[in-house]
């Protein structure tokens, strides 16, 4: 069964801030689902759903190496179960 | 599926708005700790609540890493000491002995607050009741997380007056034992009418004997996304407001009913409860009064505000009703004057008076709340506050309570600091009228009649 998270980074866009997530998470088995992106008040958002059924890393494990991950680039990424937002945001 | 703009809002909510799960509360009974050697008693306490907490505030921690959402605080609430401590406890010093007890249980599993000592006499008090009650002062002094309640009435039992009396009483001794504080003491007792069993929130928070063995409440929070959400809303119709306000609520609460779910499923206890609150902080933007001036108020205190706070107390359990399989607790907006940054603005300004706050209560959560009062201020005249909000309570079918700080050797126009969560507050005025022949009748308040509504 599918477990789904949601990555999200907010910050300033530079060079290879994609490149770099998507590299720990193949290295980690993590399979992305859907990427999208959009700018908000002048901040660059993307947001990837991905599957985590497979994964070599515990949530939490996961979730500090992003941190780490976010501040070599100079942005802010937060790893978050999927149902948070869904339960916020759907019936 | 899920699009970017619902996690940007929904982070926002979180990182700007101080969208958080207020407390975790972990309900334990205490019933088989029953015993009539006092010491057996407190090792069968320390043992039930440390097996049954130890792993709390770890769960609470990994949830909060899960979701993204911060869970502010993890607690625990047992049975009321008084039913407990019964058969063993002959003085006031043995009843401390349990508070001590459950203080160091507290700091070993690492909650910040432990309620349930407590004891409900809503209709009379046995001799262990006013044991405890009188060991309040002492219990509050030697002990740095422990909560004390009393019930002192409902709407089915009327007001126990004599109770009402002795609680003046002990909050001034309150007072004065932890005066070195600033009688910090007092921010840890409130007093009730109609008190829920099922309370998540601090101080006044007792796992009551309807109760299962063990259960999880959970208590939500979120004034400033209702008044962010507010915000863009302005000049629009009642409609749109309150709709608005609903909204909010439903997502505030959903998030809290995910983390008592996990919560429940992790600990492997039922889950209660989830208390649909706005709990303010003394931190800017997590204000209730703010939402009050949002809806159009100067500050809160004006005229219009009992309304204001009518519609927002109706709105949020509208909304949160939906969004809960179960909702209990005190449910709906507090208004603490310390631990709102809008309320104390509201007092400084001369806007907001102890009757103003009184008159508040009839239409929202809980009761005279966090409110620093002079040190001065007679035993007979709190007693008489406290049955005025009582009275509030039975005849409308609620719960108040009274939550006051007699501050010893300060008074009007001085300031109270009490760090934290609590918060810091100006001492507000007391009207200086007697009530003591009226405190001084012995007996009780019968309760009220239920029909010829008017």
């Amino acid at each position: 069964m599918m477990k789904k998270t949601i990555i999200t980074v907010v910050g300033k866009d530079t060079v290879g801030i994609i490149a770099r997530v998507c590299t720990y998470l193949a290295e980690n088995k993590i399979n992305i689902l859907d990427i999208s992106q959009t700018i908000v008040q002048g901040y660059f958002n993307m947001m990837m759903v991905v599957d985590t059924s497979e994964s070599l890393k515990a949530h939490g494990d996961m979730a500090d190496d992003m941190d780490r991950l976010g501040e070599e680039i100079g942005v802010i990424i937060k790893c978050q179960k999927e149902e948070i937002f869904d339960k916020m945001h759907r019936i | 599926m899920i699009n970017i703009y619902e996690v940007v809002e929904t982070n926002n909510m979180i990182e700007k708005e101080n969208l958080d799960v207020r407390t975790i509360t972990l309900g334990i009974s205490l019933l088989d700790c029953i015993d009539s050697d006092l010491s057996k008693l407190n090792d069968k306490i320390y043992n039930k609540i440390y097996e049954a907490a130890k792993d709390l505030v770890k769960t609470g921690e990994e949830i909060s890493r899960e979701y993204g959402i911060p869970i502010v605080n993890k607690r625990i609430s047992v049975t009321p000491i008084a039913l407990i401590g019964g058969a063993a406890c002959k003085t006031v010093e043995d009843f401390a002995s349990i508070a001590k007890t459950l203080d160091k249980v507290a700091h070993e599993v690492g909650v910040n607050f432990i309620g349930g000592y407590s004891a409900l006499v809503s209709k009379g008090m046995t001799p262990a009741d006013e044991l405890l009650i009188r060991s309040i002062p002492l219990a509050l002094s030697q002990t740095e997380r422990v909560c004390s309640s009393v019930n002192l009435g409902s709407t089915k039992t009327g007001i126990n007056m004599d109770a009402v009396r002795l609680m003046g009483e002990m909050i001034k001794e309150t007072a004065e034992y932890t005066k070195e504080d600033d009688s910090l003491g007092c921010a840890k007792l409130v007093v009730f009418c109609n008190a829920p069993d099922d309370n998540p929130f601090m101080a006044g928070a007792f796992h009551g004997v309807t109760e299962a063995d063990k259960i999880i409440n959970v208590g939500v929070s979120g004034p400033g996304v209702v008044k962010t959400a507010l915000e863009k809303v302005r000049g629009e119709s009642f409609e749109i407001l309150c709709e608005t306000i609903k909204k909010t609520a439903f997502k505030v609460t959903r998030v809290g009913q995910l983390v008592a779910q996990e919560a429940s499923k992790m600990l492997g206890v039922p889950f209660g409860i989830v208390d649909l609150s706005l709990a303010p902080t003394p931190a800017i933007g997590d204000s209730v009064a703010d939402i009050l001036c949002e809806i159009g108020l100067e500050y809160a205190g004006a005229p219009g505000t009992t309304a204001a706070l009518a519609l927002l107390n109706d709105q949020v359990k509208k909304g949160g009703v939906m969004a809960s399989s179960y909702v209990g607790g005190l449910s709906g907006a507090f208004i603490p004057v310390s631990e709102d940054q809008g309320m104390i603005d509201a007092v400084v300004a001369g806007a907001l008076t102890l009757e103003k706050l009184e008159a508040m209560t009839c239409v929202c959560s809980v009761g005279l709340d966090m409110i620093a009062i002079p040190g001065d201020t007679k035993a007979t005249t709190i007693s008489g506050i406290i049955a005025d909000e009582m009275a509030i309570g039975m005849v409308n079918q609620k719960t108040t309570a009274v939550r006051i700080i007699p501050v010893i050797g300060k008074g009007v126009g001085e300031t109270v600091e009490f760090g934290g969560l609590l918060g810091y507050a100006p001492i507000m005025p007391v009207n200086g009228f007697s009530c003591d022949a009226f405190v001084n009748r012995k007996g009780r308040i019968p309760a009220p009649i239920h029909s010829f509504k008017n």
